[in-house]
């Protein structure tokens, strides 16, 4: 494990009264490609902007490499920002966007010259030294927003929905692009956004923040496959999240039938979330099943086909390669390591409140 | 003719009358003698020793008032922009209203003001303070000048700053720059057009003006202004003050030219 880069503790901020971060602790490591992915309005821009230098906070410190940066202007920090909507300098040229912060450190000229040949090959725009940043598309402005920050060596860069305003295939060509450049240049990343796509693609590390405060941290797979609480499941993917009691260690009972499953520690006859990801749902005939439903929706999807079972008073949803009709009567049965089960949530704040994406 | 020209009908009228047929007479007037034969020494008349000395008079208070200008509305502008919607729109309001009062009231008010025994004298020699003696100097036909056009160096230069995306402000902090430095390098290339138009909008009127120089500079200061009107109302030469208009107009086509190769965007057109 690399050594921890940036600790934020007990880090507070509130707008007009409106608690934006609530008692935040975070920490990052070196050469990490960490996400803080959330809703808007869930704190993720103003934690950046607090690493970056932009908002100071209420409480809490940021420590930086063993110092404390809390108050320390943006342009003294060791850290560089790419903003979501590129904020190139219109009045000059690619290669003077790109010199800008090296002109600032009163590099020499030889030394510039190579760096923006140098950012510009990184980002594939060889030969835009003399174009105007009106005259690119927004993937390439993106990309010389990226340039301009790497130029001066950052330990960290921070991005901030950078591929928000680009389409569906740039979006993902840039993605890719980005986990190269994270490679090559061997430094951390810490990204915003709030595509959990985006998220699962190229983090390391993901953290779920709603309200202020984070949800959950940890890997892609650990967050998908074992979401902690109705928000995070609800956020990251599709899924079913139903209501269900855990009658022992490793059995617990969904709408009235009884399941096998894999958790224990939730105690016994305890209310708990279950969440159940529409592609773990085998569907099959009536007899088969743990309980039987009547297909409601069918819609094929490409790679598979989205159905909505009504069975026991709840929608499924199911993503299958096999399809049942509309009005079929089917079967329903769950691999009991893929049901994952949730402590139900503790306060209002960690609900997952009006969250559909 | 199309439906859309016909709509355009009053627009040409309009123009035609108020100035294409005026701008007309001032040449022919300009370029005719007496006699109606044509002469170019309408033109030449202002290379004359006193109509050279109220061109350049004219000039240079305009100039200096304009410089004044634009270090006052500069800063203010500034500070305008970083108010929150609220106090904002309150202070533009506070800001604008002198505006909407009659140009000449406003300026005779001042006259009133500034005379030997006006209000300020008063309160000055209430206070045991020294007279202030600038009403009939060109120190207040600059003051005259700054007072009547400031809001239109502020308003554009305004326009120009609230334009600029803050995220581009921060993103040259970001790249280490100081407060000084994001003012030179970002803030005042950026809101150079803003600047140009503001010029323009301050210093024609102020060449041209002929009202403020009469009012609070007395008779003695001629200004070109005063110059041409008093061609068309005393002395009657109708050729003379159209020669000189034609040399003025110049002046004003020059600073439309450099104006408009800065102010591609337009901040100007929003008075």
């Amino acid at each position: 494990m690399n050594k921890i880069l940036i600790d934020l503790k007990n880090i507070s901020k509130s707008f007009d009264g409106q608690m934006v971060l609530d008692d935040l602790n975070l920490y990052i490591r070196e050469n990490e490609f960490l996400t803080l992915l959330g809703p808007s309005g869930c704190g993720k821009t103003t934690t950046l902007r607090i690493l970056g230098g932009f908002e100071t906070p209420d409480t809490g410190s940021v420590i930086f490499d063993g110092k404390d940066i809390t108050k320390l202007p943006p342009n003294k920090r060791q850290l560089n920002t790419v903003f979501q909507k590129y904020a190139l300098f219109t009045h000059m040229t690619i290669a003077e966007n790109i010199a800008f912060g090296l002109k600032i450190k009163n590099k020499s000229k030889t030394y510039i010259n190579d760096k923006i040949k140098y950012a510009l090959k990184l980002v594939n725009l060889e030969g835009f030294e003399n174009r105007m940043p009106d005259s690119l598309s927004g993937g390439q402005q993106q990309r010389i927003a990226i340039a301009r920050a790497i130029v001066n060596e950052p330990k960290v860069l921070l991005l901030d929905e950078p591929l928000g305003a680009l389409d569906l295939k740039l979006r993902q060509d840039m993605q890719y692009e980005l986990i190269r450049l994270k490679n090559e240049l061997g430094i951390t990343f810490i990204y915003v956004t709030h595509d959990q796509e985006e998220a699962l693609t190229m983090s390391d590390t993901i953290v779920v923040m709603n309200q202020g405060y984070i949800q959950q941290i940890g890997t892609p797979e650990k967050i998908y496959n074992e979401p902690e609480n109705a928000f995070v499941a609800d956020f990251i993917g599709d899924s079913n999240i139903i209501s269900s009691t855990m009658i022992e260690d490793k059995l617990v009972e969904i709408l009235g039938t009884k399941f096998p499953c894999v958790d224990t520690g939730f105690g016994c006859n305890k209310p708990v979330d279950v969440v159940i990801r529409p592609e773990d749902v085998i569907l099959s005939s009536p007899a088969k099943g743990k309980m039987t439903g009547t297909v409601t929706h069918l819609i094929f999807k490409g790679v598979h086909y989205e159905m909505e079972v009504t069975a026991a008073g709840y929608e499924w949803l199911v993503h299958s390669t096999g399809m049942f009709p509309v009005g079929t009567e089917v079967g329903i049965d769950v691999d009991p390591f893929n049901i994952q089960i949730m402590n139900k949530p503790a306060s209002e704040d960690e609900e997952a409140v009006g969250v559909n994406e | 003719m199309n439906k859309k020209k016909l709509l355009g009908t009053p627009y040409f009228i309009w123009s035609a009358i108020f100035i294409i047929i005026p701008l007309c007479m001032v040449f022919y007037y300009g370029f005719t003698d007496k006699s109606g034969a044509f002469t170019l020494e309408n033109i030449i008349a202002i290379s004359s020793p006193e109509h050279a000395k109220a061109l350049y008079l004219a000039l240079g208070l305009s100039l200096i008032s304009t410089l004044i200008c634009l270090l006052l509305a500069y800063p203010l502008a500034m500070i305008l922009c970083g108010l929150n919607v609220n106090q904002h729109s309150f202070i533009v309001l506070i800001f604008i209203l002198p505006m909407w009062m009659n140009f000449l009231l406003r300026t005779l008010a001042w006259q009133t003001l500034l005379e030997k025994t006006g209000v300020i004298n008063n309160i000055l020699s209430f206070l045991h303070l020294p007279a202030l003696t600038i009403i009939n100097t060109p120190y207040a036909i600059i003051l005259g000048m700054v007072y009547n056009f400031l809001p239109f160096m502020v308003l554009p230069i305004y326009n120009s700053l609230v334009k600029i995306d803050p995220n581009v402000i921060n993103a040259a902090r970001d790249l280490g720059a100081n407060g000084l430095q994001v003012f030179a390098k970002i803030t005042l290339p950026l809101t150079l057009p803003g600047i140009i138009s503001g010029i323009t909008m301050v210093f024609i009127p102020a060449l041209t003006t002929f009202v403020i120089s009469k009012l609070l500079g007395g008779s003695k200061i001629l200004l070109i202004g005063n110059v041409v009107e008093e061609e068309f109302t005393q002395a009657g030469n109708w050729h003379l003050g159209s020669g000189l208009s034609i040399v003025l107009m110049l002046f004003i086509i020059v600073n439309m030219v450099i104006s408009s190769i800065f102010d591609k965007d337009g901040e100007g057109s929003v008075l």
